[in-house]
C-alpha cells in the first residue's frame, strides 16, 4: 500500500486489524514468557470484562462516569460558548479578563480537587464540577478566538447590508466563528473524559475511576484494572467519532480541512 | 459622462494619511472627482497605489483624514444598503448557500418576496440549478456571481467594485466582465470598478480615472468614446489603451 495509491476496501480494515491483532499476540506472549502472575493477559482481561458486565457494574458504572461528563460538559458549553462570543465581540472586555482566564487555565482540573471537596464534598457534585472547570477554559478561550479570527471582510459584508449588531452577531459572527467554537467543544470534551477518570478516582464511590482504583485496592484485581482502562477508552473514542461528525454539517465543514 | 447625466457621487479635496508605529504614510493626496448617475467609472492604477482605500472611503468603511464624500448631495459617513461594495470572491459566506447569500441582504422582506427575488438574481447570473450548492462546491467564478447577485439582490443604486475579477483564471474573467456589462446595461447602476488591468478598464469603463503611484493623484481621466459591445483590435480602442500604457509611463512591450 503506498502513499499515492487508494486502498482497496478491504485493506482499510485489514490494516488496523492486523495491527492490532499483532499488538494482542505481543501482549499475550509477553505474559506468558514472563511469567508475571501480577501483569494479566489478553484472555484475563476479556474474562475481567465479561465478570464485571455479568455483575452489571460496567454498564452502571459507564454510565455513572457519562453522567457526570454530560452535566459538567453541557454547563460549560452554556456558560463557555456565550461568554467567550462576548469577550470576543468587545475586546475592552476580554482586555480585563483575559489575563485571569489564561492564568488559571494552566492549572490541572487535578489539582482543584482539594478545594472541589471543600465546596461540595465528597460526592457527585465535586466530580461534575470538575469536569465543568475542565471543559469551560478550552470552550471560552477557542470561542473568543473564533470571533476575533472573523475575517473583517464578512464584518464589512454584514455591516453593508445594514444588519443590527445584534443581528450581525448572529448571523455573520456566529456563523462564522462555529467551525472554531466546534472544534474547541470536541477538545473540552476529550479534556472532560479524561478529567472525570481522574476525578472519579478521589471524589466519588461509583464510575470507570473508581472501577480502576477499586479493583488494584481490594485485592490487587489488574485484570479489572486493564479491563476498565478498555472500557474508558472504547468511550472516548466513540464520543470523539461522535463529534467528528458534527464537522460533516454542510454549514460548518468549510472550516475544516478535509 | 454624458453631458445629461446628474452628479451621483462627489470626492472632494480627499486626503488619507495612515500612521503606523509613529511613521506618517500619505496614502491619497488631494483627490477631485465626479462619477455620474449610471456611470461605469474604473479607478485604474499600479497595486499598492491607495485605489482600494480610495474605494474603501467612498463605500464608507474609512473615514478620510481630510476632505470628503458627497453622494446624491448628502456626505457619506458609513456604509449603506444602498451602496453595496463587491469584494473578491472571498466575501461569499461559506456557511450559507446560494440561496442563503443572494438573499442574505433581504431580511426585511417577507419570505415570498424574497424567494422571488432570489429566483431572478439566480437566473440574472446564470446559477439555476445551484441554488442549494454551497460556495466550498462552486468554482471561483462562480462564487463571484453570486457576490455580484448578493449585491444586486438589496436593488442598490451604486456598487464598488474591489479587483472583483482578479483572482480568476483569464478566460473567466473574461467572461465575467461581459456578464457585468450586461448586467450594467440592465439594471443601469453606477458603478466604480477599481482595477490595476489597463485592458479591463479599457474594456468596461465610460471613463477611466488614472492614479499615479503612491501618494496617489489623479493624473488624468480618460473618457472611453467606444460603444459596447467594444472591438479589442479597433483602431481606437488601442489607441485608448495605448495612451493609458504611456501616462502610467509602461512600455507596452515585454
Amino acid at each position: 500500500m503506498s502513499a499515492l495509491t487508494q486502498p482497496r476496501p478491504w485493506e482499510r480494515y485489514f490494516w488496523p486489524a492486523l495491527a492490532a491483532s499483532v499488538l494482542l499476540v505481543v501482549w499475550h506472549w509477553s505474559v506468558r514468557w514472563s511469567g508475571t502472575t501480577v501483569f494479566p493477559s489478553p484472555l484475563e482481561v476479556q474474562k475481567g470484562v465479561a465478570e464485571l458486565a455479568r455483575q452489571g457494574v460496567l454498564w452502571g458504572y459507564s454510565v455513572a462516569s457519562l453522567r457526570r461528563v454530560s452535566i459538567g460538559f453541557s454547563a460549560a458549553a452554556l456558560l463557555g460558548v456565550p461568554v467567550g462570543l462576548t469577550l470576543g465581540w468587545y475586546p475592552a472586555a476580554a482586555h480585563v479578563v483575559n489575563p485571569v482566564i489564561q492564568m488559571l487555565r494552566p492549572i490541572s482540573p487535578i489539582a482543584w480537587i482539594p478545594l472541589a471537596i471543600i465546596w461540595f464534598g465528597i460526592g457527585d457534585a465535586a466530580a461534575t464540577s470538575l469536569v465543568f472547570l475542565a471543559a469551560l477554559f478550552p470552550i471560552v478561550t477557542t470561542s473568543m478566538n473564533g470571533v476575533r479570527n472573523v475575517p473583517s471582510m464578512f464584518r464589512r459584508a454584514g455591516r453593508n447590508f445594514g444588519l443590527s449588531p445584534l443581528r450581525l452577531l448572529t448571523s455573520v459572527i456566529f456563523p462564522a466563528a462555529l467551525p472554531q467554537i466546534i472544534m474547541g467543544l470536541r477538545i473540552a470534551l476529550g479534556v472532560a473524559w479524561l478529567v472525570v477518570v481522574a476525578a472519579e478516582m478521589i471524589a466519588v464511590d461509583s464510575g470507570l475511576g473508581y472501577l480502576v482504583i477499586d479493583a488494584r485496592n481490594s485485592g490487587k484485581r489488574y485484570d479489572l484494572v486493564v479491563a476498565a482502562m478498555l472500557m474508558i477508552g472504547a468511550i472516548g473514542l466513540v464520543l470523539d467519532l461522535g463529534f467528528r461528525r458534527l464537522e460533516q454539517i454542510k454549514s460548518v465543514r468549510w472550516g475544516f480541512r478535509e | 459622462m454624458t453631458d445629461a447625466a446628474p452628479t451621483k457621487l462627489r470626492v472632494r479635496g480627499i486626503n488619507m494619511v495612515f500612521e503606523r508605529d509613529g511613521v506618517r504614510t500619505p496614502v491619497l493626496e488631494n483627490i477631485d472627482l465626479e462619477v455620474g448617475e449610471g456611470e461605469f467609472l474604473c479607478l485604474l492604477g499600479p497595486s499598492g497605489c491607495g485605489k482600494s482605500t480610495l474605494l474603501n472611503i467612498m463605500a464608507g468603511f474609512l473615514s478620510p483624514t481630510s476632505g470628503e464624500v458627497t453622494i446624491d448631495g448628502s456626505g457619506v459617513t458609513g456604509p449603506d444598503p444602498r451602496r453595496v461594495f463587491v469584494f473578491q470572491e472571498r466575501g461569499v459566506f461559506p456557511w450559507l448557500t446560494v440561496e442563503g447569500n443572494i438573499g442574505f441582504g433581504l431580511f426585511k422582506l417577507s419570505r415570498e418576496e424574497r424567494e422571488q427575488r432570489v429566483a431572478h438574481y439566480v437566473s440574472l447570473v446564470g446559477l439555476q440549478g445551484f441554488e442549494k450548492a454551497y460556495p466550498q462546491e462552486l468554482s471561483g467564478g462562480m462564487k463571484q456571481r453570486v457576490e455580484v447577485a448578493r449585491a444586486l439582490a438589496v436593488n442598490p443604486d451604486m456598487l464598488f467594485l474591489d479587483e472583483p475579477f482578479g483572482a480568476l483564471d483569464s478566460i473567466t474573467r473574461l467572461i465575467m466582465r461581459s456578464e457585468l456589462l450586461r448586467i450594467w446595461q440592465a439594471e443601469r447602476k453606477t458603478i466604480i470598478f477599481v482595477t490595476h488591468d489597463i485592458d479591463e478598464a479599457v474594456q468596461l469603463a465610460d471613463r477611466v480615472a488614472v492614479m499615479s503611484v503612491r501618494p496617489a493623484r489623479i493624473r488624468q481621466v480618460v473618457e472611453i468614446d467606444i460603444p459596447h459591445p467594444r472591438d479589442f483590435s479597433a483602431p481606437r480602442y488601442l489607441e485608448l489603451r495605448d495612451g493609458i500604457f504611456e501616462q502610467i509611463g509602461l512600455a507596452h512591450k515585454v
